[in-house]
């Protein structure tokens, strides 16, 4: 087991190595010289010269890459002059904010999504499968940006239930309960779609593996019906469902863009919106780099869950 | 042609079409719709409710008109949506040809391109290349068509990969065929269908994350406007002029949502599980419907089954598995139910306890007595009662029906633990170990912690008989326990279960296709066939003297040692189809020796010497 993780770890390596070189190259792409840009109107042809010289501009794009990947690993991602600091500082400062949204996102998604797969299955064809397969249609075609602002009309406008937006309320706020109250709007209206995508899946995983052999042994063993579907048929089905989950934890980072715009979270995908209609590119160079290489973690993290779920990887 | 008759009886896929198809049929049109221009600005009018003079859909901030607004953007957002997945189809097929068709290095790289891509969130790739590019419709299409590459590379790679290995395009090349030629005419036809599937499973994301990229203003720009960023300009008066933002909203939900009917009417169209039934979920204990009246049985011994009757219902049509079987086993002794695949020895088997998939199967009639009790009339909770702890069985394939994910002990001990709760953890273990023992596991300790797929085929089903035993059950069914395994292991099984039933007093009922092996176990014979048991009688006096023709051909199959010039003789013909069987015997069409009256009426059972048969031939010999 230890061995196949670090096997895993070792082969995620060239993977980080390849986002930064995508990341990297897109920045080099970009028309213009940033120098001139920085120096605004005091941008004679020595200034310039002198600037490029300072930033390392003047050498070879190769050369560049690697001066750029040791700053990155040594944490210092740059500094954005939008915002006048340490791109980093800016990065985990709202990187709290969408984990904490994403986060809550994803376990809704997951446990929501497996438990109405699993009653779906299980009591095919019933209401309580109508009811659930209509609403897992609905869920997965409306657009999470739509879901939230309908949410915020009915729950925060007509009902008063929630607030409409942000994560803390602005005067007096910052407790848990603020936050709790802030967050399960936007979180509910993110884990949408992935919850539908998740109820679809495990519907089907666990009609595939209710037909199998060894849940009629299950059954011939006596067991109540119960244990049949939650230890024999779901401990199986989860097995098929894990890498689902990992996918859609990307559809939920990606998803948390425009649901941190529409509830004003300020978290990193609002930042990164902000930066491009600014034209931060550092600051939007050190975001995507930061959340993808969050997320090639968290597919190792999925990928260990797994072998700890099925002993069978493991030979 | 059968896809789109199935599609359109799939009513909400039919529903998805016709939604599609009105949206794309309006938005063609809009341009001779004769609307208001959408872009002229009357601040008159701002925020116009619907319905209201000149404007159906009202008018926005502006005062512009939202109907009209509204069907362009609708083409507009469709246009660039359509564009992006042509684009992304293209380039990612096309990578994914050169990478399927060439493989070696070429593959390699392209690949790991692609991996790298798809570690991206994806709109996390999207943002960087608008970044760059800078907000406009035309980047934010180049961008959602970009992170859709990888999804259409895959696909096509691994089909091309594929064909290019089959043995058509070997011949092909070895001809001389140039490259181009056969990459055009042999691969293309073929990989059509994979890029459509693709194309049709990502087109609804695609106008979704470029209507996205609008509403987050980084696609298209004032004044141009598609839905998307008519939803995020709608947003600034969301909670004042809520119309403003439904409309568009709405209309997006509307499109995504009939391409996603459609999609799932196409992929359940082309599943051919769900026609056949084959995703049904199973009841917990078959379906009972029996015709009255119930047969008189009359108790013999432990388990005495009467007219059993299971049938398999599939799309409407009936299969009749098992037709009036009946057979009874007396305590400690030992019935071998045989007969060719398909006979119907399983089914039986497992009607027994309700253990048939239901659906399809129903059983229809007949009477299981089990120490007095009719099985059949018993509500699921009462069956569990039996199911492992009175009757138990052990099945054919210990390699399936073992749980991959279940440590043995834990096998082991949920037989006990599901009918006796009252037993600690420790107890449990230490009956799990005797358990192994029993069945001659000579590390047990190792084998409880080990898991099935690090076991062989022996001991897999070794264990599977420890779990029958572990309720010290008064009979055991096991389903051709024997059959999937080498035949030195099989000897030993055989062994195992012979010592336990003699030691025990253990009824058993061995199912099996092999004489040989229910010459060594069994103490009476039941000889199936077509879902009827056509002959039964003590082991020793149906081998050496059958009386039914097909008992008679089935011996004459096997070869037999010392006996070298009797060649083993194979039965003429197949074993009928049960959707299809014939009135009278059916085994009439194959057996040597038919006469007119076998195939005019149902034959019955009779009772001569001892031996129950069912033909009349043999009623004429001994009459």
């Amino acid at each position: 087991m230890t061995r196949y993780l670090i096997l895993r770890i070792l082969a995620a390596v060239p993977v980080l190595l390849g986002i930064t070189l995508v990341v990297f190259v897109i920045l080099s792409l970009i028309p213009g010289d940033p120098a001139m840009a920085i120096l605004g109107s005091y941008s004679t042809p020595e200034n310039v010269a002198q600037l490029n010289q300072q930033l390392g501009l003047d050498r070879p794009l190769f050369q560049r890459y690697f001066i750029w990947l040791g700053n990155i690993l040594q944490g210092d991602f740059g500094r954005s002059f939008a915002l006048n600091r340490p791109v980093i500082d800016e990065i985990i400062e709202r990187f709290h904010a969408t984990l904490i949204l994403s986060g809550t996102a994803f376990l809704i998604c997951s446990l929501l999504g497996i438990m109405a797969g699993v009653i779906s299955a299980t009591r095919q064809y019933s209401w309580a499968d109508k009811f659930i397969t209509f609403s897992v249609l609905i869920g997965i075609s409306v657009p999470s940006f739509f879901l939230g602002m309908m949410m915020i009309l009915y729950f925060a406008v007509q009902l008063r239930w929630f607030p409409a937006s942000g994560m803390y309320a602005l005067y007096g706020g910052g407790g848990l309960s603020d936050l709790l109250s802030h967050l399960v709007m936007p979180a509910l209206a993110l884990a949408a779609v992935a919850t539908g995508v998740i109820a679809r899946l495990s519907r089907a995983a666990m009609l595939e593996v209710l037909r199998l052999d060894f849940i009629r042994t299950a059954r011939a063993k006596g067991a109540p019906e119960r244990r049949v579907i939650l230890r024999h048929a779901l401990r199986h089905a989860i097995v098929s469902i894990l890498p689902v989950l990992g996918l859609q934890a990307g559809f939920v980072l990606s998803g948390a863009v425009y649901i941190e715009i529409v509830f004003q979270w300020p978290g990193v995908g609002r930042m990164l919106v902000d930066a491009i209609l600014a034209r931060d590119i550092i600051l939007v160079q050190g975001g995507v780099l930061f959340v993808a290489s969050c997320y090639v973690i968290f597919n190792i993290i999925v990928d260990a869950a797994q072998l700890w779920l099925d002993p069978r990887v493991k030979s | 042609m059968e896809l789109v008759t199935r599609i359109i009886r799939n009513r909400l896929a039919a529903f998805g079409a016709v939604m599609l198809l009105l949206i794309l049929i309006v938005s063609l049109l809009t341009p001779v719709f004769g609307l208001t221009d959408p872009n002229v600005i009357d601040t008159s009018n701002r925020f116009m409710l619907p319905f209201g003079e000149g404007h159906l859909l009202g008018a926005d901030h502006l005062g512009r008109d939202i109907l009209s607004r509204l069907l362009w953007g609708t083409r507009l957002s469709l246009m660039v949506g359509v564009a992006a997945a042509i684009i992304a189809a293209t380039a990612g097929s096309l990578i994914g040809i050169l990478a399927g068709y060439y493989g070696g290095r070429l593959d390699m790289i392209l690949m790991r391109s692609i991996d790298v891509l798809m570690a991206f969130p994806y709109i996390l790739l999207a943002l960087a290349i608008v970044a760059v590019l800078g907000p406009s419709l035309m980047n934010a299409l180049i961008a959602v068509a970009i992170v859709n590459i990888p999804f259409f590379a895959r696909n096509v790679r691994g089909a091309t990969l594929a064909i290019a290995q089959s043995d058509y395009i070997a011949a092909a090349k070895l001809s001389g065929r140039n490259t181009f030629s056969l990459l055009l005419f042999e691969l293309m036809p073929n990989l059509i269908s994979v890029i459509v599937v693709a194309f049709s499973t990502t087109v609804g994301w695609m106008i979704l994350e470029t209507a996205g990229l609008s509403f987050l203003g980084l696609g298209s720009q004032p004044p141009q406007s598609d839905l998307g960023s008519m939803l995020g300009e709608g947003r600034a008066a969301l909670i004042t002029h809520p119309h403003t933002s439904l409309i568009p909203g709405i209309m997006i939900f509307a499109i995504v949502m009939g391409i996603n009917l459609l999609g799932d009417g196409i992929r359940d169209a082309l599943d051919p599980r769900l026609a056949k039934g084959a995703l049904r979920r199973a009841l917990p204990i078959t379906k009972i419907d029996r015709d009255l009246p119930l047969p008189r049985t009359e108790e013999r011994g432990l388990l005495s089954v009467s007219g059993l009757k299971t049938d398999f219902q599939i799309a409407g049509k009936t299969t009749k598995a098992i037709r009036d079987v009946s057979f009874h086993i007396g305590r400690g002794e030992c019935l071998a139910l045989v007969g060719e695949s398909g006979s119907g020895k399983s089914v039986t088997a497992l009607s027994l306890t309700g253990l048939v998939a239901s659906p399809p199967a129903v059983i229809t009639g007949g009477k299981i007595l089990f120490e007095g009790t009719d099985l059949l009339s018993l509500k699921f909770e009462q069956m569990r009662e039996y199911r492992g702890k009175r009757i138990a069985y052990v099945f054919q394939d210990p390699n399936s029906s073992l749980h991959p994910l279940h440590n043995i002990c834990d096998q082991l001990i949920e037989s006990i633990k599901v009918h006796d709760g009252s037993m600690g953890r420790r107890a449990l273990e230490a009956k799990a170990v005797q358990l192994l023992k029993d069945v001659r596991i000579a590390s047990p300790e190792r084998v409880m912690k080990s898991y099935p797929h690090e076991l062989s085929g022996g001991m897999r089903q070794r264990i599977g008989i420890a779990i029958a035993l572990a309720n010290d059950p008064e009979l055991i069914i096991a389903d051709e326990p024997t059959t999937a395994l080498d035949v030195t292991v099989q000897a030993q099984i055989l062994h195992i279960l012979k010592r336990l039933q003699r030691e025990r007093g253990l009824a058993l009922l061995f199912i099996s296709h092999d004489m040989n092996v229910v010459a060594q176990i069994s103490d009476r014979i039941a000889v199936m066939y077509a879902g009827q048991i056509v002959e039964a009688g003590s082991t020793k006096a149906v081998l050496e003297k059958p009386r039914h023709p097909y008992t008679k051909a089935l011996l004459d199959c096997l070869p037999q040692l010392g006996k070298g010039q009797a060649m083993p003789r194979a039965i003429n013909g197949s074993p009928p189809l049960l959707e299809d069987l014939p009135d009278g015997c059916a085994f009439a069409p194959r057996c040597s020796f038919v006469t007119p009256a076998c195939q005019k009426r149902p034959i019955d059972v009779n009772l001569i010497g001892g031996r129950s048969l069912r033909c009349i031939r043999m009623e004429l010999d001994d009459g």
